[in-house]
């Protein structure tokens, strides 16, 4: 009888585990439905090309958001790439040190933060100071997203790179920094190619740290020291305005959004995937 | 040979400071966070002291300022994403890791951990236009003995701490599975052998593991929890941003990330904005206690020889 019970309840709880994966995939599939099925029917052409139209006027489209995205991240990258790599160097080269323990300490604490408070810190070093909301503030909140997860990934694939590559540089002469930039760091570039498609994919979607950064702006803006319109923060203004059109648009530009972090995701996994054979078969 | 040994010398001073001096600079960035919001929030902890934490009234406009439903809203929303999502998290981390059979479990980790990759607007717009009415539908048809539990009472909007609750457990399970899967691995497979030898039964081997791993499936559990207090946009959109004290589920609620996001544009005074900074500040603390602790306990528990490239990108701030 006993027995019958603890049988009875092991199955129990596999067929509840089997249930939790399939619970957690249902808002994925709805998430995905909605998105591509109410996004389709407002994307299209014009979306891409044409400004956004005043209330009323149907039709329109995000092109100066989506060039707005492109812009804040382009900043982002080009501010956390050269730090993100080179403090990776450093926490790979000297890895036993209390110093890279601080900062990986740092990294991971930085990693925790909310995005919203990174909106306020950029808010108060580069908006306050000059009383203007800018797309190079925008730029600042999302780079520092992107700066620990570009350290992660560029420390953890130097040390996937081969020791006798190293070892070879060094038994040739070379010093420590020149084996490390022309061998070891060129050897897991793919690799950090793809930590940065991955910070480029968990940043793309952020709202929150540009909602009081970069701000938003109606035209069309090449200039970092103004306000730049952004494709989130535009998604996020459509969306709980009053205006079916503008519903519409919301949808096509989240449809926009999960399709560039799925590709980043996406192509950052294929890359990685091939890191580990490479890895494997040396 | 002196010549050259001087230049490897000074090669490697100049690399080691170089290098170093971008490491540098991730510490003065999280320092310089702290600074900054301590900084700007001076103004308001010093005119309001501990009265801002005390105190319901959030009224910018009469000059008055008291955050104490914020905290409460981002520690019930939180608490209740929590319980929702700590059942069916474990349970993923079990099914990928322990039952599922072997051609399933990349498949099934990478759906669930997509989950994550989406963006929290997205999921703003989604609870907005989908999850709200759904949730509105089930309000409206509580049956009218459940109305009286102090959970359930309120006016059914739809838009709520219900709504918020939902849509925060969903982001959160990623983060929960797929570290409690991590640390599951870690357990040594004797463990679970000398539980079958014993005549155990499937699941009481997989307790044998959790229990095992009790420390690690904790710190999995808070980085969840982590993650729900400073979610934002999503939040914003579904708890109906109404600062009040109240268990009740359906009843319109407000955090400190969302009251951050809706009212920092708009602060024109210096008052106001110190005191949304200092809700900001606060936020800050809460999240490194909880990250820091569960880091702690994820590391005593699975100290990886080489952490995996993709578990990075799944640590993302919400």
């Amino acid at each position: 009888m006993r027995d019958l019970w603890r049988r009875g309840l092991s199955y129990a709880v596999m067929i509840f585990c089997g249930a939790a994966v399939v619970l957690a995939l249902i808002p994925l599939a709805l998430i995905l439905f909605y998105v591509v099925s109410q996004g389709i029917t407002a994307l299209n052409l014009d979306f891409f090309r044409h400004m956004p139209t005043p209330v009323g006027e149907t039709g329109g489209g995000m092109a100066n958001a989506i060039f707005g995205s492109l812009v804040v991240t382009g900043l982002g990258s080009l501010f956390a790439i050269p730090i993100g790599v080179l403090s990776g160097v450093y926490a790979a080269e000297y890895r036993g040190t209390r110093f890279a323990s601080a900062t990986r300490f740092a990294a991971d604490t930085l990693n925790g933060v909310p995005s919203i408070v990174i909106g306020v810190f950029a808010y108060g070093v580069a908006v306050l100071p000059f009383k203007q909301f800018s797309a190079l503030a925008g730029g600042l909140a999302l780079g520092i997203m992107m700066i620990p997860l570009i350290m992660r990934t560029t420390e953890e694939l130097l040390l996937l790179v081969p020791s006798t590559l190293r070892e070879g540089a060094l038994a040739l002469g070379a010093t420590r920094a020149r084996a490390v930039f022309t061998v070891v760091l060129p050897a897991a570039l793919p690799g950090i190619i793809t930590g940065i498609l991955l910070a480029l994919s968990r940043i793309a979607g952020e709202t929150a740290p540009l909602l009081f950064t970069s701000f938003n702006n109606r035209f069309w803006s090449t200039d970092v020291t103004q306000p730049i319109a952004t494709l989130t923060v535009q998604v996020f203004t459509y969306a709980i305005a009053p205006y079916e059109d503008w519903h519409r648009q919301a949808w096509a530009g989240a449809l926009v959004l999960v399709t560039i972090v799925l590709l980043c995701s996406l192509a950052a996994r294929i890359a990685t995937a091939r890191m580990e054979k490479l890895q494997r078969g040396a | 040979m002196a010549a050259p040994r001087r230049t490897a010398r000074f090669d490697e001073v100049f690399f080691r400071a170089g290098t170093g001096a971008f490491a540098l600079l991730l510490i003065v960035i999280v320092a310089g966070i702290a600074f900054e919001l301590g900084r700007q929030s001076s103004l308001s902890i010093q005119k309001f002291g501990w009265q801002f934490w005390q105190t319901d009234i959030w009224d910018p406009v009469a000059a008055q300022f008291g955050a104490r439903p914020f905290i409460w809203g981002t520690l019930y929303s939180s608490f209740l994403a929590l319980i929702i999502s700590t059942p069916i998290a474990l349970g993923i981390a079990i099914f990928t890791s322990e039952l599922a059979p072997q051609w399933l479990r990349k498949p099934l980790v990478f759906l669930t951990e997509l989950l994550a990759a989406i963006p929290s607007i997205v999921y703003g717009l989604w609870g907005i236009f989908v999850l709200v009415p759904l949730v509105r539908q089930f309000e409206v048809n509580t049956p009218e003995w459940l109305r009286s539990v102090p959970l359930f009472t309120g006016p059914p909007l739809g838009v709520g701490m219900l709504a918020a609750a939902l849509i925060l457990s969903i982001m959160v399970i990623p983060f929960t599975s797929s570290v409690a899967r991590e640390v599951l691995k870690v357990v040594p497979q004797a463990q679970r052998e000398a539980a079958y030898a014993l005549g155990a039964t499937r699941w009481e081997a997989i307790r044998m593991a959790l229990f095992y791993a009790r420390t690690g499936v904790i710190g999995a559990v808070m980085l969840g929890f982590g993650r729900a207090l400073g979610e934002t946009m999503a939040v914003t959109m579904v708890i109906g941003n109404n600062p009040q004290i109240t268990t009740s589920l359906y009843a319109p609620q407000y955090t400190m990330a969302a009251v951050i996001a809706n009212e920092f544009q708009e602060a024109t005074d210096d008052i106001y904005l110190s005191a949304l900074v200092e809700i900001g500040l606060v936020l800050f603390i809460m999240t490194l206690i909880i990250n820091s602790l569960s880091r702690l306990l994820i590391w005593s528990m699975a100290r990886p020889a080489r952490p995996r490239v993709l578990r990075a990108a799944i640590g993302r701030a919400a």
